[in-house]
């Protein structure tokens, strides 16, 4: 059990204010995170997204009679490596057990999932919050289970189609416990863990292809109180925006609730994006009743210690360690360390851009520059015409005042066009700073000569005067001059004489 | 002469082998007595052309010298609980009405392969759930042993189809399942032999499953020795099961060494019920009688949770099957009865779909996993399970096999026992608890009743040791010399 | 455990099995028979005992992680009764 961290600074509270005095909301969150496998967890049929409707599908998945599950090695391993992740128990005995319940999607008429005994057991998730903080969500379990396949209702007026596609993919379960004050901490809990799945390659956190989605469990109680009053859970909520939307229409709907003498019903309910709200989902009061009990087709999952412990050596740096490292090594602050260990994609650029570099420096470019341009274009930071080794050559050309900073930006923009190697740019278009002071002195003389009132202006002592020098000389000079040595030399000219 | 459809597996592959008959001949003259027997209602699909090309393959390959075994060109029928490819398989249910498998059975592929010739399949009770073969959806199948009171007897079950297909010599062998008794009961009822494998011996890839912790597929034959050979075939680690069993097959045969000479046969003094006739005492007395001729020893043991196996099956097995039944909605494959809703369909298809016992044992095993009733029936049978299996357990550190009767009475009237579902449930009274243990078990035609129907002796080997239990009741088989044949039969 | 017919019309409910109104109360009384025997299972001592959830005493199987199956379409839907050539259809569901 791994021993609890200290607990962070006191949280910004997130208050609904209600007639009857303030209430706070918690929150706990069901996170389904489909495995990247490339089969399902019990049948052999592939576990990609998209296809021809009941083409991912065999004949186990379409539950003909006599078919059995057969688990998948791979999604075991996933499942514990998400497990030693967000730093839980590993439950080296853990068990199958079929879910029972009729629906369209569900052609077992049960699902295979893990209740009393789950292959991950607790852990925690640090959040990293806006105003500087550290949060830790506590996690409950992890557990594997079926996804269900798909049931079109709009295709036909009288008849819902089913696909079953999805139908068996591995998910993970991963359950928060009701340790969520705010929106914005859901939102953090959800971008975190997105982050650690990521790093692990255990699932691609795609909310858009429902790759991730959320159930989330909300109840309210008054400031001070340490009850739990009782809760709804609004199902599959597919992005983090949603999420924390649904934590504030369900906070604010139950404290009206409570403060006009009415009681929060304990239901399912439904997030209905176009009308902003939430709703009941129909179901019947008794349709709960799941009788859940090991599945007979499958054996108990026994693992090793040997297996966990190579696991646990096989995993890459995990965004908390690499955000400390950052901060130790390249002298980063933790913000800019946070923003830059979110994707593990865009920390190994940052690393390569800023290795035996200024990493403030590299963390500028990386997270202003970059990122505002690969937004506007619309790409990822795998997909950056710049390259990480290009822009540490960027930075390195600054270093050795080879280019001027302001100069620096327009290479930039080139290399974003063409992908080409900042120095063969700055030699094909004559970018090269001017240092030579002779060319300078010629350059400044010129300007003094030609503007004599505002030389005039500089010697009464008008300091902006300056600043208008020096940007006719650098647009005389193509920007090329170095800014710095003009200035200099200004000064020194229009000094007193 | 020696009707060929009336041969043994042994007998026909040798005649086979000398060329004294063809695969052709040989299935023609279990179609031929199919035909003529089909008031038995045995059968339930009749696959005439499909044997009579694998037939010929068979006979092709003989030419070549390209046979695959012992079973090459044997005809026999399949119990209709294993999918098989193409063809109708139904369970013995309306919820499966023109269900056609776009695939094999593992097992019965495995038989196919070793060159035998599937002649059709045989009916069953409801989802494998009877000891009669009256549940069908198809009708009840008739024992071919009657007696002078003209009254139709049960065949046993689930398995009765196959049963009755071996006793009336329609096919050479069959294939049976068995749960709590499936195969060993009805073979009793019978006068054949019937076996259930161990645990995981066999594939339950492909078999419409029932109680998943129970069901094994297994061989119904007319000697022991054609029940090792079939057995050989059907059984063999399958990685689509997860259960199944990743143990090297031993060669079944092989362990017919005719031996018993100190073998240690246990005589648990728990089997007998209330009501049972003195008959079965006596000849379960008998069968120690006939080891104790041959060499073995018989010693006495004790298995005291006996009395709680019956129950124990009755929590389990319904149970499982509320889960495994589930699938039959009308969505994807079988009946379906249009519905307002998805609900209603779902409710209205399985209504019909469904007969009264297997509805009965889904409701059993609806409630026994419901809230709050899980721990006190579903949890509590599974210790109790663990307890019989220990007695076994601890039996087996003093004896190597187990004799016991295999059922509590002969075939009894079509008709009877109907009342009660209990009374019906008390015909597995003394197969369950090796179902329960996972044991491998075999009922041997061992005597006739006082009125004339057979009685079956079960010998119970411990877990993966099918050969001890081969070859202990393979003597028993000998010494018991059961010769009485069916009069059912037309003529 | 007495059943009533409540009872059993919630277990039918779960079970989706309809059960006509007039046959509820017999078979309340079948179950309840049923029931009635099983329950000599509690004379039984299982305090030190272990469920017994699966016969076979092995460690689970586990198959690589390889697309061996699917691309069937025809056979999944071969049997469904009112599909059409790429869907399974059922009943309207509103949710």
């Amino acid at each position: 059990m791994p021993s609890l961290p200290e607990w962070g600074a006191e949280p910004m509270t997130y208050l609904i204010q209600g007639e009857t005095g303030d209430w706070e909301v918690v929150v706990g969150l069901e996170v389904h995170a489909q495995v990247s496998s490339k089969a399902k967890l019990f049948s052999g049929a592939s576990a990609d997204f998209g296809g021809k409707p009941n083409t991912h599908v065999s004949l186990v998945d379409a539950a003909m009679p006599g078919m059995l599950p057969v688990i998948n090695e791979y999604c075991v391993e996933q499942a514990v490596k998400t497990g030693l992740g967000i730093e839980a128990e590993i439950n080296l005995h853990s068990v199958f057990e079929r879910k029972n319940y009729f629906y369209a999607d569900l052609p077992q008429g049960y699902q295979i999932s893990q209740f009393q005994h789950p292959v991950v057991g607790e852990g925690t998730v640090t959040l990293d919050m806006e105003d500087g903080s550290q949060r830790y969500i506590g996690i409950e379990r992890l557990h594997m289970e079926q996804d269900a396949g798909k049931s079109m209702h709009d295709q036909d007026p009288k008849r819902s189609f089913i696909d079953l596609n999805r139908a068996g993919v591995c998910l993970m379960e991963i359950v928060s416990k009701p340790d969520i004050r705010s929106p914005e901490e859901a939102g953090e809990f959800v971008r975190k863990l997105r982050s650690i799945l990521r790093y692990l390659g255990t699932c691609d956190g795609n909310m858009e292809e429902g790759s991730m989605r959320a159930d989330v469990n909300v109840s309210v109680r008054k400031v001070g109180s340490d009850e739990l009053k009782t809760r709804t859970e609004t199902k599959n909520v597919n992005s983090i925006r949603f999420i924390m939307q649904v934590i504030e229409i369900e906070a604010e709907r139950q404290v009206e609730v409570w403060e006009s003498g009415g009681e929060v019903v304990q239901e399912t309910r439904l997030f209905d994006v176009a009308r902003n709200e939430t709703r009941a989902m129909r179901s019947k009061e008794f349709a709960h009743d799941y009788r859940y009990f090991p599945d007979p087709d499958l054996l108990p999952l026994k693992l090793s210690e040997d297996y966990v412990a190579a696991l646990k050596a096989s995993l890459p740096e995990l965004p908390d360690q690499k955000k400390e490292r950052f901060i130790a090594e390249f002298g980063l602050s933790a913000y800019d360390a946070h923003v830059l260990v979110q994707e593990r994609e865009t920390a190994a650029y940052f690393e390569v851009a800023a290795s035996g570099r200024d990493g403030k420096q590299a963390a500028n470019w990386v997270t202003t520059n970059l990122f505002g341009a690969l937004n506007k274009l619309g790409l990822s930071i795998t997909e950056s015409p710049v390259s990480a080794a290009n822009l540490g050559k960027l930075l390195d050309l600054q270093a050795d005042d080879t280019i001027s900073g302001r100069i620096a930006k327009d290479v930039f923009e080139i290399m974003l066009d063409t992908g080409d190697d900042p120095e063969k740019i700055v030699e094909e278009k004559g970018l090269k700073q001017i240092t030579d002071t002779g060319a300078i002195e010629a350059a400044v003389d010129e300007a003094i000569a030609s503007n004599p009132e505002q030389a005039q202006q500089v010697r009464d002592g008008n300091g902006k005067a300056i600043g208008w020098f020096v940007g006719q000389i650098m647009k005389a000079t193509g920007g090329k001059a170095n800014p710095g040595a003009v200035n200099q030399m200004l000064r020194d000219k229009l000094s007193s004489d | 002469m020696t009707m060929l459809n009336e041969l043994t597996i042994t007998d026909a592959y040798q005649k086979l082998s000398s060329g004294e008959i063809s695969a052709v001949e040989l299935t023609q003259s279990c179609l031929d007595a199919m035909a003529a027997a089909r008031d038995l209602n045995a059968f339930v699909t009749e696959t005439p052309e499909i044997a009579l090309e694998r037939a010929g393959a068979s006979d092709t390959r003989r030419a070549s010298g390209n046979t695959v075994g012992p079973l090459d060109g044997i005809p026999i029928a399949l119990k209709d609980l294993y999918c098989t490819e193409g063809v109708l398989t139904m369970a013995g249910s309306h919820i499966l009405d023109g269900f056609v498998p776009p695939y094999e059975s593992t097992v019965s592929a495995n038989l196919r392969d070793a060159g035998a010739v599937m002649l059709g399949k045989t009916n069953m009770d409801e989802f494998a759930m009877g000891s009669a073969t009256v549940t069908s959806y198809h009708g009840s199948t008739k024992n071919p042993w009657k007696l002078d009171d003209g009254k139709d007897r049960v065949p046993g079950g689930s398995s009765g189809g196959s049963a009755t297909a071996v006793a009336g010599h329609l096919g050479l062998a069959a294939t049976g399942t068995d749960t709590g008794g499936s195969i060993r009961q009805p073979a009793s009822f019978s006068g054949i032999v019937g076996m259930k494998p161990t645990y995981g011996r066999c594939s339950r890839w492909g078999l419409v499953a029932y109680a998943s912790s129970l069901d094994q597929a297994g061989p119904m034959t007319k000697s022991v020795e054609d029940a090792a050979i079939m057995l050989q075939s059907m059984a063999g680690h399958d990685p689509k099961d997860t259960t199944s069993a990743p143990i090297e097959l031993p060669d079944f045969q092989a362990a017919l060494t005719g031996d018993v000479r100190g073998l240690k046969v246990g005589i648990p003094k728990e089997y007998v019920i209330d009501g049972m006739p003195g008959e079965i005492d006596t000849l379960w007395k008998r069968g120690a009688e006939m080891f104790r001729d041959a060499g073995a020893e018989i010693v006495d043991i004790s298995l005291p949770h006996t009395t709680y196996a019956l129950p124990t099956y009755y929590i389990i097995s319904p149970a499982e099957a509320s889960s495994n039944l589930a699938r039959y909605d009308g969505v994807r494959y079988g009946l379906r009865v249009n519905g307002d809703s998805l609900d209603d369909m779902y409710a209205k298809t399985r209504a019909e779909g469904f007969g009264t016992e297997v509805r009965r044992r889904i409701m059993i095993g609806t409630y026994v996993l419901s809230a709050g009733y899980y721990d006190a029936y579903y949890v509590k049978a599974q210790k109790v399970r663990s307890r019989i299996a220990e007695d076994f357990t601890k039996a087996f550190n003093d004896v190597d096999v187990v004799l016991t009767p295999t059922a509590p009475s002969p075939a009894f009237a079509i008709g009877e026992k109907m009342d009660d579902p209990i009374a019906m449930y008390l015909n597995d009274v003394f197969t369950v608890p090796a179902s329960l243990a996972g044991l491998p078990g075999i009922s041997v035609p061992a005597g006739l009743s006082a009125e004339g129907l057979p009685l079956g002796l079960q010998v119970i080997g411990r877990p993966f040791d099918e050969e001890t239990m081969f070859r202990a009741s393979h003597v028993l088989e000998r010494q018991a010399a059961f010769s009485a044949k069916p009069t059912g039969m037309g003529g | 455990m007495s059943l009533d017919t409540e009872t059993v019309r919630r277990i039918a409910y779960l079970a989706r099995v309809n059960i006509p109104e007039a046959e509820l109360e017999p078979l309340a009384g079948e179950l309840n028979n049923i029931l009635g025997w099983i329950e000599q299972l509690s004379e039984v001592n299982t305090d030190d005992v272990e469920p017994m959830t699966s016969v076979a005493d092995m460690s689970m199987y586990q198959r690589k992680d390889a697309v061996t199956d699917g691309d069937c379409r025809d056979a999944v839907l071969a049997n469904a009764p009112d599909g059409n050539d790429a869907f399974y259809t059922v009943p309207k569901v509103v949710e």
